[in-house]
């Protein structure tokens, strides 16, 4: 039970803490639970499968592009996107809906990009999704029907906020949480842990590989559409920059458990925050502006050295174990 | 049909332009020395170095203020190295040494972190000026053509492909003529295997490491040419491109990966050179389609023999 309880109320506890800061600390907030949301999303797939997904960002892209093409009102289209097919420049829809066609959006694409890539496994898995990564950025970049190109998104109304970033997440958590304990996830990772073992018992790896990365690049989708509904994005957000920063929270928080996507995604949001707060002369301390990340890039190198497997050491919160202090008798896979 | 039809005859003409040939050949050399680099590193430690397109930047950071002291060319490349080499070796110890064994996520994660890290403090040193980008001119002159046969052919294009041959050609030395070679070649081929017959784990790591400095610092030279203007993001878009050709031409051997260095590094100034200007902005769509279609039919490599490593899902 904690399994579930933990992560919603850690994510929960960050939006209410975010609402006694006025608005110029409280973007800090929303902005790691959109991080939550789109980790916890890689970590349905990376988490059940071990295999490393440097595609999942172009699922948030995806989902960015829809829910913001498709909220820009009707009347401010011609002026920021020109171009768009005929069926986008007529058409807007609410927030709500923007968001659950996001999340569609992602997950179709995942499972087109997954019926020839959940083929492939280990390295040869992770550099195909880099090039799915690759070729949406590119298209995405170019290819002005179906958004705004290099231009940023204007006009996408402002909607997300701490409330809603923080459902966004939960809503994440509860999916993953879903899945995780349903046969479908036990299957997955029952292959991950010993593949031979699971093909023996009638696992089909492939299939519940697809179904895992079909699952996650909605949620992906989702955690796109709160973005864009944040900030105004162009496609440079969400490329690899935001790969590898999501990438490096879910493996330092501990890529087999949810706490750990939940844990190290707040942790690297946190730890960012505070020092691009630093950097503009509070918190105390100055640092001079740019270094917050050469502290961010050593800190992160120091955690992996001193914890290889995360700073959850990859298991979920157990209070027993807490309580013990003992420090567990599995290592994480 | 026809459309594409005559697309494609339009971009096989222009693809044997001998121009074109040869600029896809000189892009090529240089991916071929990356790949090199990073294939090495992998062999004995079985760990992806993001980082290595940031050691190149730093060398060519290196050469930019070389050029910007007015110092002769000669020690502009000698400072080069020596500051490649020298934070290669530093990475080895501080990073690469503590997660030797570790998953290999964390690995590569950590790989990142160092990527990170150095692109950040490049782009600090960038703006202490109020420039975005420094000029590493010295070596300019070295992208003059010559015109041979009707074809311009860029000094550097030969350069760059008469050093990778001298570099190869000395790697396989070292590979296989020197003790040294041999135990790393024995590493990469199963390290616990190797040290209980008496290798020893850091001297092998250690030379692989070096090599791949030296690669880089190479490299670094090479690429200032092309780009003079030297930024913090400097061989970021080479590394991805070489990491995927070196998968593609299969990870498991120097050789292989080291082919697929080239022929990605070949095939993209194929494209560069040959596709019309209309399409020529997707060219990576283009490139990394055919890097998915090459993976899914030879996930164990292009160059590679018979059926692919096994490799725990």
């Amino acid at each position: 039970m904690l399994t579930i309880v933990a992560p919603i109320t850690l994510v929960a506890a960050t939006a209410v803490v975010g609402t006694f800061f006025e608005r110029s600390t409280e973007i800090y907030f929303i902005n790691a639970l959109i991080a939550v949301a789109i980790v916890v999303a890689l970590y349905v797939f990376v988490g059940s499968t071990g295999v490393l997904s440097f595609g999942h960002i172009s699922f948030v892209a995806v989902g960015a592009w829809t829910a913001g093409v498709l909220s820009v009102p009707v009347a401010e289209k011609p002026a920021t996107m020109p171009f768009l097919f005929d069926f986008l420049a007529e058409t807007t829809v609410g927030n709500v809906w923007s968001l659950v066609l996001a999340a569609l959006a992602g997950g179709v694409f995942a499972l087109l990009a997954g019926l020839p890539l959940m083929r492939l496994s280990g390295l040869t898995a992770g550099i195909a999704t880099f090039a799915v990564l690759e070729i949406t950025n590119n298209v995405l970049r170019y290819y002005e029907k179906v958004g705004p190109g290099l231009n940023v998104f204007s006009s996408v109304p402002e909607t997300t906020d701490l409330q809603q970033a923080a459902i966004g997440a939960i809503a994440a958590i509860v999916v993953a949480f879903a899945y995780q304990v349903s046969r479908f996830g036990r299957q997955l990772r029952a292959a991950r842990d010993d593949a031979p073992a699971a093909r023996a018992v009638g696992i089909s790896v492939y299939r519940q590989r697809l179904g895992a990365f079909t699952l996650s690049g909605a949620l992906a989708g989702l955690a796109g559409g709160l973005y864009v509904h944040y900030l105004p994005i162009s496609v440079d957000a969400v490329y690899l920059d935001l790969t590898f920063i999501t990438l490096a929270m879910l493996v330092i928080g501990g890529m087999t458990s949810l706490w750990g996507a939940v844990v190290g995604a707040l942790a690297v949001s946190g730890l960012d925050s505070l020092l691009a707060e630093a950097e503009n002369g509070a918190a105390g301390i100055d640092l001079p502006s740019g270094s917050r990340i050469v502290v961010v890039g050593a800190l992160m190198a120091v955690v992996l050295i001193v914890r290889p497997s995360g700073l959850t050491g990859g298991r979920e919160l157990n209070l027993g174990r807490l309580l013990r202090g003992s420090p567990g008798r599995r290592g994480a896979a | 049909m026809t459309v594409l039809a005559t697309a494609l005859s339009d971009f096989l003409h222009a693809a044997v332009e001998p121009q074109v040939q040869v600029d896809a050949i000189g892009i090529g050399a240089i991916y071929a020395l990356m790949a090199v680099g990073i294939g090495l590193v992998f062999g004995v430690l079985r760990l992806v170095n993001f980082a290595y397109g940031q050691l190149v930047m730093a060398g060519a950071f290196a050469l930019a203020y070389a050029s910007d002291q007015d110092w002769p060319v000669w020690l502009g490349i000698v400072l080069c190295f020596v500051v490649v080499i020298t934070l290669t070796l530093a990475m080895e110890r501080v990073v690469f040494r503590p997660l030797r064994g570790k998953p290999a996520a964390t690995m590569l994660v950590a790989t990142f972190a160092v990527a990170f890290l150095l692109q950040a403090v490049a782009l600090l040193i960038d703006q202490t000026d109020d420039t975005l980008g420094e000029p590493a001119a010295s070596l300019a002159k070295l992208n003059v053509p010559w015109t041979i046969l009707g074809t311009d052919v860029r000094k550097i294009t030969v350069v760059a492909i008469v050093t990778a041959a001298v570099c190869l050609a000395g790697l396989v030395l070292i590979l296989s003529r020197t003790t040294v070679g041999l135990h790393m070649r024995a590493a990469a081929m199963d390290f616990e295997t190797a040290r209980l017959l008496g290798v020893r784990a850091d001297r092998v790591i250690g030379s692989a490491v070096l090599l791949s400095g030296i690669l880089a610092a190479t490299v670094a030279v090479m690429l200032t040419v092309q780009q003079p203007l030297v930024t913090s993001t400097f061989a970021l878009r080479e590394t991805i491109v070489v990491l995927a050709g070196v998968v593609l031409g299969g990870m498991n051997r120097l050789f292989s990966a080291t082919l697929g260095g080239f022929a990605i590094g070949y095939a993209s100034g194929l494209l560069g050179g040959a596709l019309p200007t209309a399409q020529s902005q997707y060219l990576p769509s283009i490139l990394f389609g055919l890097v998915i279609v090459i993976l899914l039919v030879r996930p164990g490599g292009l160059f590679t023999r018979g059926p692919g490593p096994v490799e725990r899902v």
